[in-house]
């Protein structure tokens, strides 16, 4: 019920950030950032009231998993704005914030009984840092989409929706690696704590179990990424692919993973 | 005070060619024109403004023709035109029309660039020279205070101002696009043309750091970086330089290619990726087109701009339309505020005011007290009726005590202004 509102919320927030889009009306922006913060903190309540339900932190099943991605980079977004003014960043971002709480709705809700092995003070740890991280790179993947789109009607010297309504080259560039510079300390620590509670589980740090040589393989590729953003100057278009390129390798290490390749994370379904 | 005695009469760039116009030039003596136009009879108040592409006397008068005579005099009194010819080059707007022109004049619609920023704040200028002098009223001061208005509304409501039409505001905007804030950004010329100089000129007004002119000839790079506090160099340094700045501006009269795209991929890697952008301005072109092909770099040649310019244009022109609705609205309601600056509405807008207060409060009064009886309620009614009648009976004397016209008009706005007639009922933010 609590979820089903908090889902609406974020319709109304993205059908308003649209509107904005569109007509370019500061008004319709301000509504839309009541509406998001709106769904936010109704989005916290419902995650709260599931704790309860659950008597553990949840986080185990598909549903949660999703539904806390959608919070994270909720939050994240709107922790960031207080500090970079990113034009029309709302719309791209509450887009995906849809999309996440929409697959979210699919799936289902029934809360699973947690297995012994995830009885731990790590779960809780474990699983929101390596999801906060994602809600980061999920921001990343829209600042490098929407760096390709103003780029590509610079290029092309044909200037369409995008150009006059997405901010500046160097703005967006920023932005990615403001992202990734948060989004990947984040992932490094979840990563971390991950080992360290298998460990403490299972008797050894490293299993390749498929999500964890996938998600060392997204680590990886974002680490690459920001060495040689330092080193070789890998910036503008080839960081905004690259930021793609990360995100949908988080998004495997989520989904493909749990779906395609069974393993002992295949708890989280 | 009928609306017919507010007048516009003047030349602009539509009217006038510059041969002209620059006779009519009020350069030399600022106190000049407020002198000699508080002489002419007839001209109770008036504001003064001279531009490059136009000059205008805004005045009210109750007797016109003579006024109006002295005023064209006065305009071409520098000139060498036969008074006959004069009528060829003014126009003369009257009531409705004038309103309608000046707004047209504040928000840029009537401008050589619609659009354009700077007439705005040359207008405001000129009413503050005029009414530091005392030379506006109450007229006027209301007229040119809405002229502002309007004129902002216009450009929030509209996008007339909001993309560039000539070849260097383009390029300008097209920066912003790519960097963001231009502050802390370098550029370089390459030949120092007047072209070139006009780009430059925009980039450093838009807050450019730092100006690097090079140029085949060392001394003409001098002269130009002189004017920018920027450094000359020779051409040989092109490629070397290229690895500092962050947009170059192309305008020798080369016949050839002078940077090919195998000269710029090294350099690309030397400056770790950092966009580049190159504006073309030279004809036959100076810059590889290819060069657009290489990531991180943007190139721009004349056409280009000219395209981007163009489809501003018509852009703006639409916008234009939406502008003139605005004028008429706002031409309508000035109208209706001058009509209503007589005695006679402004008694009657006085005691509807009164009477509405009256009746909320009454309202509220007889609902809080429950049990009264009709009588109770016909003696409130009766004391609130009273004490409007008292308190309007002074204000109301003293309006129609009037003397001079002036005196009146004076009374009159006072009066509406304290009691707030002409206060819209909605504000917005």
């Amino acid at each position: 019920m609590l979820f089903s509102l908090s889902l609406i919320g974020y319709y109304l927030s993205t059908t308003t950030y649209i509107i904005f889009f569109v007509t370019q009306k500061k008004k319709i922006r301000s509504a839309a950032r009541c509406l998001l913060f709106g769904a936010g903190v109704l989005h916290t309540v419902t995650i709260i009231s599931r704790y309860f339900l659950a008597g553990h932190t949840p986080l185990t099943t598909h549903f949660d998993t999703v539904s806390f991605f959608a919070w994270s980079m909720t939050w994240a977004f709107l922790s960031f704005r207080w500090r970079y003014q990113v034009k029309n960043f709302g719309t791209f971002v509450s887009l995906v914030i849809s999309a996440l709480m929409t697959i979210g709705a699919l799936s289902s809700q029934t809360i699973a009984e947690l297995p012994p092995a995830l009885q731990s003070a790590w779960l809780p740890v474990h699983a929101s840092i390596a999801i906060i991280a994602d809600g980061f790179m999920a921001m990343g993947f829209c600042s490098g989409l929407m760096y390709l789109l103003q780029e590509r009607e610079l290029k092309k010297k044909r200037f369409g929706v995008f150009y006059s309504r997405l901010p500046s080259l160097e703005a967006l560039d920023n932005l990615i690696q403001h992202c990734l510079t948060v989004g990947f300390p984040l992932l490094t620590l979840g990563i971390i704590t991950g080992s360290l509670w298998a460990k403490q589980a299972w008797g050894a740090y490293w299993h390749w179990d498929p999500k964890e040589t996938w998600s060392l393989i997204t680590w990886f590729l974002y680490a690459a990424m920001l060495h040689q953003r330092f080193i070789a100057g890998w910036r503008g278009k080839r960081a905004a692919i690259l930021a793609i390129i990360g995100f949908i390798a988080v998004l495997f290490t989520l989904w493909g993973v749990t779906f395609l390749l069974p393993g002992v994370h295949s708890y989280v379904r | 005070m009928s609306v017919d005695s507010i007048l516009i009469l003047g030349v602009n760039h539509k009217t006038a060619p510059v041969e002209v116009r620059e006779q009519l030039a009020f350069t030399s003596d600022p106190e000049r024109p407020f002198k000699k136009l508080r002489e002419i009879p007839g001209c109770s108040e008036f504001c003064f403004l001279s531009t490059c592409n136009r000059v205008e006397v805004i005045f009210t008068s109750p007797h016109q023709m003579e006024t109006i005579r002295s005023i064209k005099k006065f305009l071409f009194a520098t000139s060498n035109i036969k008074e006959d010819d004069i009528d060829n080059f003014i126009y003369l707007h009257r009531g409705a029309d004038a309103i309608t022109h000046l707004y047209r004049v504040a928000a840029s619609l009537d401008s050589m660039v619609v659009g354009e920023p700077q007439i705005l704040g040359q207008l405001k200028d000129a009413y503050r020279d005029s009414a530091d002098r005392e030379c506006t009223g109450v007229i006027l001061n209301r007229l040119l205070h809405k002229a502002f208005s309007v004129a902002k509304r216009i450009r929030t409501e509209t996008n007339i101002g909001g993309s560039a039409v000539s070849i260097s505001y383009a390029a300008v905007e097209l920066a912003k696009k790519i960097f963001g804030n231009l502050e802390g950004k370098k550029v370089l010329l390459v030949g120092a043309g007047e072209m070139a100089e006009l780009a430059a000129e925009h980039l450093v007004n838009q807050g450019i750091s730092e100006v690097i002119v090079a140029n085949r000839t060392l001394e003409r790079a001098v002269n130009l970086a002189k004017r920018f506090n920027g450094k000359a160099v020779g051409l040989a340094e092109l490629h070397a330089q290229m690895e500092l700045v962050d947009i170059m501006v192309s305008s020798t009269g080369a016949s050839g290619l002078i940077l090919h795209q195998e000269d710029v991929k090294p350099i690309m890697k030397q400056r770790k990726n950092r966009p580049l952008f190159l504006i073309d301005i030279a004809v036959p072109r100076d810059l590889d087109p290819k060069l657009n092909d290489l990531d991180n770099i943007y190139l721009y040649d004349v056409d280009d701009l000219s395209q981007v310019v163009e489809g501003n244009k018509a852009e703006r022109e639409q916008e234009a339309l939406r502008a003139e609705r605005i004028v008429t609205e706002e031409t309508l309601k000035f109208l209706q505020w001058i009509e209503d600056m007589q005695l006679t509405p402004t008694i009657a807008a006085l005691r509807r005011k009164a009477d509405a207060i009256a009746q909320a409060e009454l309202a509220k009064t007889i609902s809080h007290c429950g049990n009264l009886g009709a009588r109770d309620i016909k003696s409130i009614e009766k004391m609130a009726g009273a004490i409007i009648n008292k308190i309007l009976h002074d204000p109301i004397l003293f309006l129609k005590e009037g003397h001079s016209h002036e005196d009146k008009r004076l009374k009159l706005d006072f009066t509406r202004k304290i009691f707030g007639l002409d206060l819209e009922p909605e504000k917005e933010e």
